[in-house]
């Protein structure tokens, strides 16, 4: 505890902390503008650029995009957007495709992350103590390997000649090898795969809250197991639920990796799109267009929620 | 439907040949190695408030629960109304329980909460909300039926918990420390309220708790548990003034112990020599044998002290107030014997204006022979 008070007498600190009280900056300012920082240089600054490259026109220069500001030939400051982008994303039929495919995509892996991810979190968060803890290393334990060589290792399984294919032929279930690599179905299976602790975890940290007198109670009064997990359970759950749905569903609508690795040449989705165009087509300006929609779409749903979620806890 | 309200009808335990409602028997339960219910029996009649008491973790909750079927009893049997249990789920239970924590749904509204039972019994949504606030106005609630659980009192959520598990008029309640979590006014109250709720419905309670005071106030009939048996039951005055161990004497209410030996049984009259108070003389009590060790218990209230002498009883010692409390109603001695033995004595101060017995006080104590209860365990 010395070195706390050593601190706050030394010289610097005293005189650190009159400047801030002079400033009329309070303690609490100080706190929360350490998060705001970080947000503003690591969020916001880049979304702004990033707004401002989205209006911008594509040009085979460094940087690839016209300036926000020109000289006119009048020598007068000009300021040159223009919201062509946009209006380009929604005439062209491949921006649109991508992005409902991509939506489609990563609702369908949210649902199976959830029915997947619900009951194992339900039986960890049941189970006797060092069990538990074992259960819950080995749904964290997959992280301690790379994303990259995971998602490799799919490969090997989905492949024509890989595990999966080959035990079946073994096992005489099948003649020819099924072809599960390059679609939509690999692409489902990774992303599932890759985002399911981050189903489990939220529904764990929830589940294991319920108070098992609620649910002797719901027994109790003459409802079945199954009645009880739908009237006193699951609706208890929600908030996990929604907290572990957007953590699958937001980073899922942008994958790229998993889309690009698994999936075949037909399955558009919004990250590879945007690949495409910042790196092989080089249009900065559609590219962030592109991002900027997105980021719209995935913003516009979890606002809804929290409203949801905020009027549901008032009322 | 009129019967004569004559007093062996309000104590079907007193009469013979009467079909209990509920009838436990031999009932085991087990935790790994730990039993924490042992070899019980136990009867119940239809419409008693029957009190389990016991210290924590004597196994009155456990014998609850397998009575609601939470717990499936390691052996022995348990039926209620002429039914067995064994194979019955809790949802499937004519009984419905009141649990100590109240378990009430957090988010259901109040008439949410006491319908839910009655939805699950298939009742149409209009009549199970008009039951629910019909059940509401019975316990004063009416006005909060669209609140939730976390906008209500500790008293009130004590209430739609009562509530939520009468609606269904099960055959059997079971309350698990219902007042536990009240404070002390409140729990008075509720303690008259209970009762007056159980004798309008007619329903069979079983309540446990560890609260003497409460059983004595509540119950028909008390079951005095400890380490997994059932050591007595009977109607709150047996168990108070005929206690039959020392564990019993002791836990309900306060309690004088003298340990000491048969000495002399004649028709008339019997002796105990005791280590405390030397012979004491008492009316004969059956199945006692010269020479048998015992224990004489004697309620403080039941000593009188006075500064002369008493002749009405051979049982009479002097000692010195050592320790003296005013109370109100009564005043609570500690007397010291010229043997060091220390008695606890109350006496009640009905007089306003008397000189009243105090500090270091030389005084005669004294007891008549029937307030001895001798213990043989």
């Amino acid at each position: 505890m010395s070195a706390g008070n050593a601190l706050t007498r030394s010289a610097p600190w005293r005189g650190t902390a009159w400047l801030v009280g002079k400033l009329g900056i309070s303690g609490r300012t100080l706190v929360i503008a350490i998060p705001m920082l970080w947000l503003g240089v690591f969020f916001l600054a880049p979304f702004f650029v990033l707004g401002r490259i989205s209006l911008a026109e594509a040009l085979i220069a460094r940087p690839p995009y016209t300036p926000l500001f020109e000289r006119g030939p009048d020598g007068s400051l000009q300021i040159i957007a223009s919201l062509e982008n946009y209006r380009f994303l929604m005439t062209d039929a491949l921006y649109r495709n991508a992005y409902l495919s991509s939506i489609r995509v990563a609702l369908v892996s949210t649902i199976f992350a959830l029915l997947i991810g619900y009951p194992i979190a339900y039986y960890i968060a049941r189970a006797p103590e060092p069990k538990r803890s074992i259960l819950l290393l080995m749904v964290i334990l997959p992280f301690w390997t790379s994303f990259l060589l995971r998602v490799y290792a799919w490969m090997g399984f989905l492949r024509s000649n890989g595990v999966i294919n080959n035990t079946l032929i073994s096992l005489g279930i099948i003649d020819a090898p099924l072809r599960m690599m390059q679609t939509d179905f690999a692409v489902y299976i990774g992303i599932v795969y890759t985002y399911l602790p981050f189903m489990i975890l939220p529904l764990y940290a929830n589940l294991t809250k319920l108070d098992g007198a609620l649910l002797e109670a719901a027994s109790d009064l003459g409802a079945s197991p199954f009645v009880t997990f739908f009237t006193v359970t699951l609706p208890l759950s929600l908030p996990g639920i929604v907290a572990g749905s957007m953590l699958v569903f937001i980073p899922a609508i942008g994958e790229y990796v998993i889309p690009a690795l698994l999936g075949g040449p037909d399955t558009l989705m919004i990250g590879r799109v945007l690949w495409d165009e910042f790196f092989s087509s080089r249009d900065w300006p559609v590219a962030s267009a592109v991002a900027i929609v997105m980021l719209v779409l995935v913003v516009a749903p979890i606002m809804w929620l929290q409203s949801v979620q905020n009027r549901r806890e008032d009322g | 439907m009129s019967q004569p309200a004559i007093a062996a009808d309000t104590k079907p335990w007193r009469r013979e040949g009467v079909q209990p409602f509920i009838s436990v028997r031999g009932v085991t339960k087990r935790f790994d190695d730990f039993t924490a219910v042992s070899d019980v029996d136990l009867d119940i009649y239809r419409s008693e408030l029957f009190c389990l008491l016991g210290e924590s973790g004597c196994g009155k909750s456990t014998l609850l629960r397998m009575l609601a079927g939470f717990e499936q009893p390691t052996s022995g049997s348990i039926t209620i109304d002429g039914e067995d249990m064994a194979r019955v789920p809790p949802d499937r239970r004519p009984t419905n329980m009141m649990f100590q924590s109240y378990a009430l749904f957090p988010h259901m509204t109040v008439e949410k909460n006491v319908a839910y039972g009655l939805l699950r019994e298939g009742l149409k949504k209009s009549a199970a909300y008009e039951r629910a606030a019909e059940m509401l106005r019975m316990v004063k609630l009416e006005k909060l039926a669209r609140r939730k659980p976390d906008q209500l009192s500790g008293g009130q959520r004590q209430r739609v918990a009562l509530a939520r598990a009468l609606v269904k008029r099960p055959k059997l309640l079971l309350l698990d420390e219902p007042l536990g979590a009240l404070d002390k006014k409140l729990r008075e109250e509720t303690q008259f309220e209970l009762i007056k709720i159980q004798e309008t419905l007619g329903v069979t309670f079983i309540v446990v708790t560890h609260d003497q005071d409460e059983a004595m106030t509540l119950a028909t009939r008390i079951g005095v548990m400890k380490d997994g048996k059932i050591e007595q039951i009977g109607e709150p005055r047996e168990i108070y003034e005929t206690p039959n161990s020392r564990f019993v004497a002791d836990f309900i209410g306060s309690v004088n112990l003298f340990e000491g030996k048969v000495d002399a049984v004649a028709p008339d009259m019997m002796r105990i020599e005791t280590f405390e108070l030397g012979a004491v003389l008492l009316p004969p009590q059956s199945g006692l044998t010269r020479g048998q060790q015992v224990w004489g218990a004697v309620r403080p209230e039941r000593f009188a002290l006075s500064r002369s002498k008493p002749e009405n009883t051979p049982n009479t010692w002097q000692g010195v107030v050592e320790e003296m409390g005013y109370i109100g109603h009564m005043s609570q001695y500690r007397i010291r014997l010229s043997n060091g033995v220390l008695i606890r004595a109350s006496q009640s101060n009905r007089l306003r204006d008397e000189d009243p017995i105090s500090w270091d006080e030389k005084v005669w104590i004294s007891v008549q022979p029937s307030a001895f209860r001798v213990l043989t365990r």
